[in-house]
């Protein structure tokens, strides 16, 4: 990886973007990198624009905010939208397969997975894609290491929804082995 | 966060590395109300401070939350309360009373776009006059302002460290995005962290409220008969209106124990202020603008030098001033419509031309290219 | 029981009274040191007293010989609240008018009664804002003249105590400064009881109130307040429009109810337990 990646995590309010960029953020952390991770979110709980944005560097990190970003992972057609003009060229889009319908023809390498959907069959819930994507960006991208991944997800999530959490990681990890 | 035997590093929350800074500055009280973007403090205190011996409390309104905790540190307690703008602006009256009473505590305040309710989950600078000026009559604040994760668990640690030794509220000025971000930080060897308590009195004592510059607090329930009261007093702390020597003995000497010792509270980071002909005085999340600015301008061959702000209030003029003997121009990037620029402007005395860069609103920050293309500008217009 | 002489003065700071001639707050003084020298104490040490703005918060502020906190209009309450949750030991006591508690710092008073704060509040009722020279409070009966209600006040006035006692307070009464006695065992079982006590002492004030409704002296405010009190038995039988303008008196509420310190010690003690404060 180059000295520094910056990654916008997009879609809407209760997909779980907010959680989704903390855990690649404290990975990061645990591979020893300086991250930072900000996010931006409406007032309502459900269903307004959310964002997550993570900056990795082996430096020390000065403006906190993503500009251009390297990677973009789009969980919602408005989110792709939205911020697809400001990804940089050659980099990485992972989008929703289901939830983002249209991918605009880029420079950008495009990758689509089907984190909603293996979600909802695994889990009978929409609420694990999140981590599903963050098994498919770890695999495909090497942002972060796995073992930094599976420790950063223990730590921010419920125990309750641990082993779900893991197996959905798994689960979007091996995705790309198929994939590819 | 108990004692630590050695240095570690920690992935954390801005507010969450505010919590654990007061509880290692020995907070033992916190009060507070719900109110984004501060909550997290609120928070991650009621999970952590009964592990430590302390109490958390949910009050009715922020009124209280205030009262709550000049209570407490009468009682004894390091106490502290945490809130955003619509919160601040209802403690207004009972930091007035805490600055009289010299009842040291920590106010924390994350701003966020205002006025009113504004933008609530959008960051904001808006605050600094209100943080300086908010309460009504004549006083002096200490106002520290952090812009990383590291400086929003060391400066609370500060905070506290300063209602201590001045016996007076002291208000930590964070910002949504610095308060909200998460960051690599590192938490020292408890034994490195150095704690001020306030000043005992002695049991011959009686003068809680002047002779000295900095008198010794009592804690209630200890036989010393501590009258405190928010009216004009003497250094008994009887009321005593009828005088005007007596107010004007009081409120000189609790305006005094700020501005006398400005150089000592006055805190802020420097890049070339010695040799730049271009300067930016800038604070909190805006100033993470700053360590990308000096690789843009040495790219352009422009020699851009800055002050970061640590302390807003009191207000660092000296190095100000030194900076505009060398910078001709000195910018003033801020997320509100000119508050510092203005005294900027005031200390520099016309020594350099001072340019105010602000953004409001959306909760957007001001990027190291915009402020960049303000420099351009603004040198073409000087020259 | 104390052995030696009632004498207020083992109680109070060489500092002259700033009370109008008439006013009620001697009798409540003189009841609230004699309940407390009744008790056994010899001195204050182990009281805290809080009070906000307003006549009634001048009572132990600066002249009991104790700790004394006067803080800002209304929030007495609050102060006490921390006061007491970082010393439980300490028993707390505020005084406070009917402005200061049931005006500005309302939410306050409610919220300590829900909480079961274990603190004493005594209430001066004067149904004026008396220091400020006589403005309608929210506990001034109806059409009442005040200068802010030059035609007659077209509010009704606030039933503290019944407020009290619906916010759980452990112990409410309600006494006037005619009812010397009966005040004095009220705030005796208000400093005994654990949890919320709040003792309504509906007093007179002759200079801000009485001197506009037809009751010009202390006398008349007196015998206005004894005729117009009814026991709390006898108000029973009675119909709500019957008891209009009427001051029940009486004991309203007396329950042993967990306080607040001793909540927070049953749901998070175990959190707390064997940990090191430094």
């Amino acid at each position: 990886m180059s000295k520094r990646v910056e990654v916008r995590i997009s879609g809407l309010g209760g997909q779980g973007v907010v959680l989704a960029g903390q855990i690649l953020g404290r990975a990061a952390a645990h591979d020893g990198k300086y991250v930072v991770q900000t996010q931006s979110y409406g007032a309502e709980a459900r269903g307004s624009a959310a964002k997550s944005e993570v900056i990795i560097s082996d430096e020390k990190i000065g403006f906190p905010k993503v500009r251009k970003y390297d990677i973009l992972v789009a969980m919602s057609q408005s989110a792709l939208n939205n911020y697809m003009r400001d990804l940089k060229k050659n980099g990485i889009l992972l989008a929703d397969e289901d939830t983002v319908k249209e991918v605009p023809s880029v420079k950008a390498r495009v990758l689509r997975v089907p984190a909603t959907r293996i979600s909802e069959s695994e889990f009978k819930s929409k609420i694990f894609a999140n981590v599903v994507m963050l098994g498919a960006l770890t695999k495909k991208v090497e942002v972060v290491s796995e073992e930094a991944m599976k420790r950063a997800i223990i730590e921010s999530v419920s125990l309750e929804t641990k082993k779900e959490n893991i197996k959905a990681f798994t689960e979007g990890m091996r995705l790309h082995e198929q994939e590819t | 966060m108990t004692k630590q035997k050695s240095s570690s590093t920690h992935f954390w929350q801005g507010n969450e590395a505010c919590a654990e800074g007061a509880i290692i500055a020995g907070c033992k009280f916190f009060a507070g109300y719900p109110i984004t973007p501060a909550s997290e403090v609120a928070e991650h205190l009621a999970l952590e401070l009964p592990k430590h011996g302390g109490t958390v409390i949910q009050m009715e309104d922020e009124i209280a939350s205030l009262g709550a905790v000049i209570g407490a540190s009468w009682a004894g307690a390091k106490a502290m309360t945490a809130t955003s703008g619509p919160g601040f602006s209802l403690m207004q009256e009972s930091i007035g009373y805490a600055f009289m009473t010299e009842t040291p505590c920590v106010i924390v305040n994350i701003q966020r776009a205002g006025p009113s309710t504004g933008q609530a989950t959008k960051c904001g600078q808006g605050d600094v006059m209100q943080a300086r000026w908010g309460t009504h009559g004549d006083y002096a604040s200490i106002v520290l302002s952090p812009n990383s994760v590291q400086e929003m668990f060391e400066l609370t640690i500060r905070a506290f460290n300063l209602a201590e030794e001045y016996r007076t509220p002291v208000v930590l000025l964070a910002d949504e995005i610095v308060a909200h971000m998460r960051e690599n930080i590192t938490t020292p060897h408890s034994d490195e962290i150095a704690i001020v308590n306030r000043k005992k009195p002695k049991p011959e004592d009686d003068a809680f409220f002047g002779v000295k510059e900095i008198p010794p607090m009592p804690v209630v329930g200890e036989g010393f008969n501590v009258s405190v009261t928010g009216s004009t007093h003497n250094e008994y702390g009887y009321r005593f209106t009828a005088d005007p020597k007596v107010h004007q003995t009081l409120v000189k000497r609790l305006v005094g124990k700020v501005t006398n010792n400005r150089d000592k509270i006055a805190d802020f980071e420097c890049h070339s202020i010695d040799s730049c002909e271009v300067g930016v005085v800038s604070y909190g999340c805006t100033s993470r603008a700053l360590y990308e600015l000096i690789d843009l301008g040495e790219k352009e061959r422009t020699k851009i030098g800055f002050i970061r702000l640590k302390t807003l209030w009191p207000f660092p003029e000296t190095i100000i001033q030194k900076m505009a003997q060398t910078a001709e121009t000195i910018f003033v990037p801020e997320l509100n419509l000119r508050q510092i620029f203005y005294e900027v402007k005031r200390a520099v005395e016309g020594a350099a031309t001072v340019v105010p860069i602000n953004r409001i609103g959306g909760g957007e920050m001001i990027t190291p290219e915009e402020i960049k293309t303000e420099i351009k500008r603004g040198m073409k217009r000087v020259h | 029981m104390s052995t030696e002489e009632f004498s207020t003065r083992k109680y109070l700071r060489d500092i002259s009274l700033p009370f109008c001639p008439g006013c009620g707050n001697f009798t409540i003084i003189n009841c609230f040191l004699r309940a407390v020298h009744e008790l056994g104490y010899e001195d204050l040490r182990n009281f805290v007293f809080c009070s906000g703005i307003g006549c009634a918060s001048w009572i132990p502020s600066p002249h009991f010989e104790a700790d004394t906190i006067h803080t800002t209009h209304g929030r007495s309450v609050p102060v006490a609240t921390g006061l007491k949750l970082v010393r439980p030991e300490l028993n707390v006591v505020v005084f406070g008018g009917d402005g200061d508690l049931v005006g500005i710092g309302l939410g306050h008073l409610i919220h300590a009664a829900r909480r079961n704060l274990d603190i004493t509040v005594i209430m001066v009722n004067n149904m004026i804002y008396g220091m400020t020279g006589g403005q309608v409070a929210p506990t001034t009966p109806f059409k009442a003249t005040t200068t802010t209600t030059p035609y007659g006040s077209f509010e009704h006035p606030l039933d503290a105590t019944r407020l009290a006692v619906a916010a759980g307070a452990s112990y409410v009464a309600r006494w006037t400064t005619f009812h010397r006695k009966q005040m004095k065992e009220a705030i005796k079982d208000g400093l005994k009881m654990k949890g919320f006590a709040f003792i309504e002492a509906v007093s007179q004030c002759p200079t801000a109130f009485g001197r506009r409704v037809g009751l010009k002296t202390m006398k008349d405010m007196l015998t206005w307040l004894k005729e117009n009190s009814v026991p709390r038995d006898e108000a029973k039988k009675m119909t709500e429009s019957e008891l209009v303008g009427k001051i029940v008196v009486g004991e309203f509420a007396r329950r042993r109810l967990p306080t607040l310190t001793e909540n927070i010690r049953e749901v998070i003690g175990g959190v707390t337990k064997g940990v090191k404060t430094s």
